[in-house]
């Protein structure tokens, strides 16, 4: 994906939204993480769109979120 | 540079309610000076707790379009330990409309809001007072409001306010990007200040960043008020030039010289050891122990308490001020409350305790909309590192002698979950 170089996404979860289903750690496990009361950790660091699988897996928990508390935003 | 008490924004000659002829009296030069340029000159931080720099807040906000931009200022002083700005409100309440109105006309807004909390009586009625003498005198381009919002601690946070405005429910906001500019309706940008920087807001326009400047720290410039309470006679609010020495503004306000720790900041702030005191009193002096002046809260815990207990009654008031929107710190900071309640008294498992105190923290710690649980986790951590002689003590199970004694932090009763209003 050549236009997208340098571009790289992380994913924001809006605290307020979530109410812990858990969800998104099942379909993204490489980058989020559940504390003990079952609320998302999510993995700060910005990955490159190159990585098709972590990608993948951020849109499947994107798309999978009963509140719809979770988003993918990218930055440059 | 004089340091010690300075009285500015509590000048008075009679010690009662300035009204707006003993106001113009007290503070009467003609202001020859450009407001928007002395500001940007005198290099005011805000005095609300997070010491943004106030020009660049009115420089974002200026040159953005709207018709009905609005100005609020915030004096709902949800931290119980302070009281300076009801105490401002009270004594010189025309001097933080006053700065208002020139805030409102830098940024070209039509409307004032004054935020005053709803249990804040006493300050409600004078504040009303003083708009009323100050519609009479008419001639000004925008009108002033007084609001008064449900008095939760996290009621004064601005996303709350603003949202308490637009729909009556005093809940923090998620924002996606920060900085971001809060708007009252769709798209009515809101200046939000503090009622102590808009009376420092005031005093710039009239007598100039030079004299403003002219007490203080070259980096945090003027003069703070400081809400003292703990080991006190009794609380009160003193006025002293910033970088005044903490032993020294301790001294003023008459308090216990045996001190066992201090809150610096406020009850989302840090507890500091007795070794600060000799720091000045400014965010550069503060520095130098990681700290700030926060909402200016100064609070000495004597050597006869129990530090440790002290801290957990604040963080169970604490928790329980959360508006239990997000997980983390709905869940974390009532869990951070019953591992110090652990550990305060020395009960069994005081030793795991204090490893779940520090682990959770840091899973607690960024993952809220607004920042309390954060604030929480600074002062958790903060007494963490200070009393770590105490804790010793305690998580062997020796509680000190001072659990059992009253307590000298101001932690109002907890409100039942049920009967919490936000709206």
């Amino acid at each position: 994906m050549a236009i997208r170089r340098g571009i790289k996404f992380f994913l924001q979860v809006n605290p307020i939204l979530c109410d812990g289903y858990g969800h998104c750690h099942e379909l993204a496990p490489d980058l989020i993480q559940l504390d003990e009361w079952g609320y998302p950790i999510v993995d700060q660091t910005p990955h490159s769109y190159d990585e098709e699988l972590l990608l993948e897996s951020a849109k499947y928990a994107e798309r999978g979120c009963p509140r719809q508390a979770i988003r993918i935003r990218r930055i440059k | 540079m004089t340091y010690g008490v300075t009285p500015r924004l509590l000048r008075s000659h009679t010690g009662k309610t300035s009204s707006l002829g003993d106001h113009q009296d007290l503070f009467s030069t003609r202001s020859r000076f450009n407001a928007m340029v002395e500001l940007e000159k005198s290099g005011l931080l805000g005095r609300g707790g997070a010491g943004f720099e106030t020009t660049r807040k009115v420089q974002l906000i200026r040159p953005l379009n709207g018709t009905h931009k609005v100005m609020v200022v915030n004096a709902m002083e949800g931290e119980p330990a302070s009281h300076k700005d009801a105490h401002l409100l009270q004594l010189n309440p025309h001097l933080v409309l006053e700065g208002a109105e020139q805030l409102a006309q830098m940024i070209r807004a039509s409307r004032v809001i004054v935020a005053v909390a709803r249990e804040n009586v006493a300050v409600i009625a004078r504040v009303r007072t003083a708009i009323q003498e100050r519609e009479r005198m008419s001639r000004r381009e925008c009108t002033i409001e007084l609001v008064t919002p449900p008095g939760r601690y996290v009621a004064g946070e601005e996303s709350a306010l603003v949202h308490w405005l637009n729909d009556n429910e005093a809940l923090p906001q998620f924002r996606a990007q920060k900085p971001t500019i809060l708007t009252v309706g769709r798209r009515h940008p809101v200046l939000l200040d503090n009622a102590e920087t808009c009376a420092n807001v005031a005093l710039i326009a009239r007598f100039g960043a030079e004299w403003f400047r002219s007490v203080g720290t070259a980096s945090h410039p003027g003069t703070t008020l400081v809400s003292v309470s703990g080991g006190v006679d009794r609380p009160k609010v003193i006025e002293v030039a910033l970088g005044t020495k903490i032993r020294d503004i301790l001294q003023i306000a008459n308090a216990t010289p045996h001190i066992s720790a201090l809150v610096v900041g406020g009850y989302g702030g840090l507890v500091l050891g007795p070794e600060v005191l000799d720091l000045p009193y400014s965010n550069d002096g503060l520095s130098a122990a990681n700290a700030t002046v926060g909402a200016g809260i100064l609070c000495p815990i004597p050597s006869t308490r129990c530090a440790i207990a002290e801290v957990h009654r604040v963080v169970h008031w604490m928790a329980n001020e959360s508006a239990r929107q997000c997980g983390p710190c709905a869940f974390g900071l009532p869990a951070l409350a019953e591992d110090l309640r652990i550990l305060a008294y020395g009960l069994n498992g005081a030793r795991e305790a204090v490893e779940r105190l520090h682990a959770r923290s840091a899973v607690i710690e960024g993952r809220g909309a607004c920042r309390h649980p954060d604030g929480v986790v600074r002062f958790v951590r903060s007494a963490l590192a200070t009393l770590q002689g105490d804790i010793a003590a305690h998580r062997e199970g020796r509680p000190c002698a001072g659990v059992a004694a009253a307590a000298t932090l101001i932690v109002p009763a907890p409100v039942r979950e049920e009967e919490m209003q936000w709206q």
